[in-house]
């Protein structure tokens, strides 16, 4: 695996095409490493020229924003802008819809403009460029539904790459009750994910899981590691985990491409 | 003699309309009451919108039954707004079926009024059973008990009244017509009210023209009753959607606003010239507070929000919180956000035109932090509204109050928030450890 940072190519006199935001996530939660790891096997394998921050990535601020602290959100956001800003940075692909959310559309108005992909956006326009080709041998046929998560579905209109690259692999695509616009949250957003949920008759993953599994599904595509970990405990909590996967977009095509 | 009845009918308009006018000063004086906000941008999206979501109900045909009832009883509103000018006019100058001269086409007219008619009280009749008799789900949440049930009954027991003096009102002139009673000339074609002459058959002169004449005073005092039924009822949203959309969010779902006044301090901290300890200017305003605890720290668009919200809770059967037994209900967030900005319009009322504090707020008072903490942030809501609300948008508002002016997160999210400023990471991470993830296999 090769990963540069914007450092060291900065040292080189080298600037990289993209840059890869990690986000909290991907650089900590263990199951979301894995996602980030699958991503860069594809760019590494695509030979995409790119870097990602490293030690000098800050968490986009989302999480404080949304629990309504405006005042930390807008530090990280100015830490973060200035850091982007010092590199040059034109162009940012994420993995992470809450990252790509907030700094696609809050940054800008506090100093901040790049031109923002989600990883899947990413993906698919390597295909179409014939980066990567998809034979999809793994998956051909395989029941797979896909879940939109919220900050890249209805928040940004993202609906269709996630579901080109799935159907790519040759696999049969089936949708849940609640679908693109109207797709359920996972329960993660709005910081819920970092505390515990309301009194209620059920979490909310676990009635997104109960839809999942409605279309008796082999896999669930997820495209946000917080819908990957809210909907793998969902799986585990319904005793599923044998039977089905619940996996990245990026590491279905990472496995497919056996990376 | 002759007269007083165009007299009457004079002094009723201006009643009616005064009244009416006197509360959309009310309710123009209560929106103000809110923050400014700058909402000029892009007119061109902003009509573009009206006229979709609005005029042309895009929103509301996502649930095809509902949407169909809505679109005929909307359009039957509308058209029959020609016939109520007719009204008008013959009404003050003693005129009758002034608008009979234009021949064919008034034949016409009155043919499709009478169709659209009939829709309607099938729409309405439909309307009810599904309020009243099914009990769909999202008509028989808590917060619809009391007052927002009896209301949408009210406005269907108003309209079918409505349609039925109009249909009593024709059938009965139809009938004078064919009478030859004296000045009811031969005009309209009526395909609906027809089938209702068999009833008047062995009624004389008088009678009919008794009934016909009280249909039509129903119709129309009905009418006036019912323009100031709006400003009490959910049913301001048949004027308010039409501000209301033009003024909906166009910006992406997700992309929440940044707070100019927290911006200013953050730029002033992160400013090495700025002396963090020099006393504020003489003149400074007032700080601005950080968020909102009652109706005016929220904005002016959250507001007409609030007045503009249908209790349709077509939000609240999408909302995730609220599909798994949370307390939060988007719609009562906007309901409870309306009660409150009549509370203190009231009060402004009885004070001479100022408000005298009540030790109450829209926060506690009304909305409960555990329903605020429950939201995803998911938009869900905010998609769902038929008429461009954004229930998030006041929850995200009274968050904010929580968080920055009383610190009154729950404990997990204070851990996160100190995590992301201690850290740069949610959870207890260290900073360099970022790319531990490249060494792990
Ligand atoms: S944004 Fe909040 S209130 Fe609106 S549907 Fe989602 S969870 Fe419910
Ligand atoms: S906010 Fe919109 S969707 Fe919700 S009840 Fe009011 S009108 Fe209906």
């Amino acid at each position: 695996m090769n990963v540069p940072t914007m450092a060291s190519l900065f040292a080189e006199n080298k600037q990289p095409e993209v840059l890869f935001w990690v986000g909290c996530a991907g650089s900590f939660d263990d199951r979301a490493k894995k996602i980030t790891k699958a991503f860069v096997k594809i760019l590494n394998k695509a030979g995409v020229s790119f870097a990602v921050l490293g030690t000098e990535e800050g968490c986009t601020g989302d999480p404080a924003k949304r629990a309504g602290n405006e005042f930390l959100f807008q530090m990280q956001a100015v830490t973060n802008i200035e850091v982007l800003n010092g590199y040059g940075v034109k162009k940012i692909v994420t993995a992470c819809p809450h990252c790509f959310n907030t700094i696609k559309n809050e940054y800008p108005e506090l100093g901040g403009n790049y031109e923002v992909v989600h990883h899947t956006q990413f993906l698919k326009q390597l295909l179409d460029e014939g980066k990567i080709s998809l034979e999809g041998g793994t998956y051909k046929g395989k029941r797979i539904t896909y879940h939109d998560p919220c900050y890249l579905g209805r928040a940004n209109n993202v609906f269709e790459a996630p579901r080109e690259l799935i159907q790519k692999l040759d696999a049969e695509l089936v949708e849940m009750k609640n679908c693109r616009k109207r797709g359920l949250c996972c329960g993660a957003g709005g910081a819920q994910m970092f505390k515990e949920p309301e009194k209620g008759d059920k979490d909310v993953n676990i009635e997104r899981t109960e839809q999942a599994l409605e279309t008796q599904p082999e896999i669930i595509a997820a495209a946000c590691p917080f819908c990957n970990t809210m909907m793998t405990d969902g799986v585990k909590n319904k005793e599923k985990e044998a039977s089905i996967a619940v996996l990245d977009v990026a590491e279905l095509i990472a496995n497919a491409e056996d990376l | 003699m002759e007269i007083l009845p165009n007299i009457l009918f004079a002094v009723a308009l201006v009643v009616g309309i005064g009244f009416f006018a006197r509360n959309i000063k009310k309710l123009i004086r209560n929106i103000k009451l809110g923050r400014k906000v700058e909402v000029d941008d892009n007119p061109a999206k902003r009509f573009k919108n009206m006229a979709m979501i609005a005029l042309g109900q895009s929103k509301m045909v996502v649930r095809p039954i509902a949407g169909l009832m809505h679109i005929i009883v909307y359009v039957g509103f509308i058209i029959i707004n020609i016939e109520v000018l007719e009204i008008i006019i013959d009404g003050l100058f003693g005129t009758h079926r002034i608008f009979a001269s234009l021949g064919a086409f008034y034949d016409f007219l009155i043919a499709s009024f009478e169709i659209l008619a009939l829709l309607v009280i099938v729409a309405v009749v439909i309307f009810w059973i599904r309020r009243n008799v099914i009990r769909l789900r999202r008509f028989i949440k808590p917060e619809m008990k009391g007052w927002p049930k009896t209301d949408a009954n009210w406005i269907l027991y108003i309209e079918f009244i409505l349609m039925a003096l109009f249909l009593t009102m024709n059938a009965t002139d139809a009938k004078l017509q064919q009478l030859g009673a004296l000045h009811y000339q031969e005009a309209g074609t009526f395909p609906i009210s027809q089938f209702l002459l068999p009833l008047f058959d062995t009624m004389s002169i008088q009678t009919l023209i008794f009934i016909e004449r009280t249909a039509w005073w129903l119709h129309i005092l009905g009418i006036l009753f019912f323009l100031n039924y709006l400003y009490y009822s959910k049913h301001l949203h048949i004027l308010l959607a039409f501000p209301n959309t033009y003024y909906g969010k166009l910006r992406p779902q997700g992309q929440f606003e940044n707070l100019d006044s927290v911006t200013k301090e953050v730029k002033l901290m992160l400013d090495p010239n700025a002396d963090p300890f020099a006393a504020p200017a003489d003149d400074a305003p007032p700080p601005e507070k950080f968020g909102a605890s009652d109706v005016m720290d929220l904005t002016r668009v959250q507001l007409l929000n609030a007045y503009t919200c249908t209790e349709c809770g077509r939000c609240t059967s999408e909302c995730p919180a609220n599909q798994t037994g949370k307390k939060l209900s988007p719609r009562k967030i906007m309901m409870d956000t309306r009660d409150r900005l009549e509370e203190v319009g009231q009060n402004i009322n009885s004070n001479k035109g100022e408000f005298k504090a009540d030790g109450k707020q829209l926060l506690d008072d009304y909305i409960t932090r555990e329903e605020l903490w429950a939201c995803t942030t998911c938009n869900a809501c905010v998609e769902a509204c038929p008429v461009s609300i954004d229930p998030l948008s006041i929850i995200m508002s009274m968050r904010q109050y929580l968080v920055m002016e009383q610190s009154a997160a729950p404990t997990e999210l204070n851990n996160m928030m100190g995590n992301v400023e201690n850290n740069g990471a949610p959870w207890p991470f260290n900073q360099m450890d970022r790319l531990n993830w490249t060494q792990e296999s």
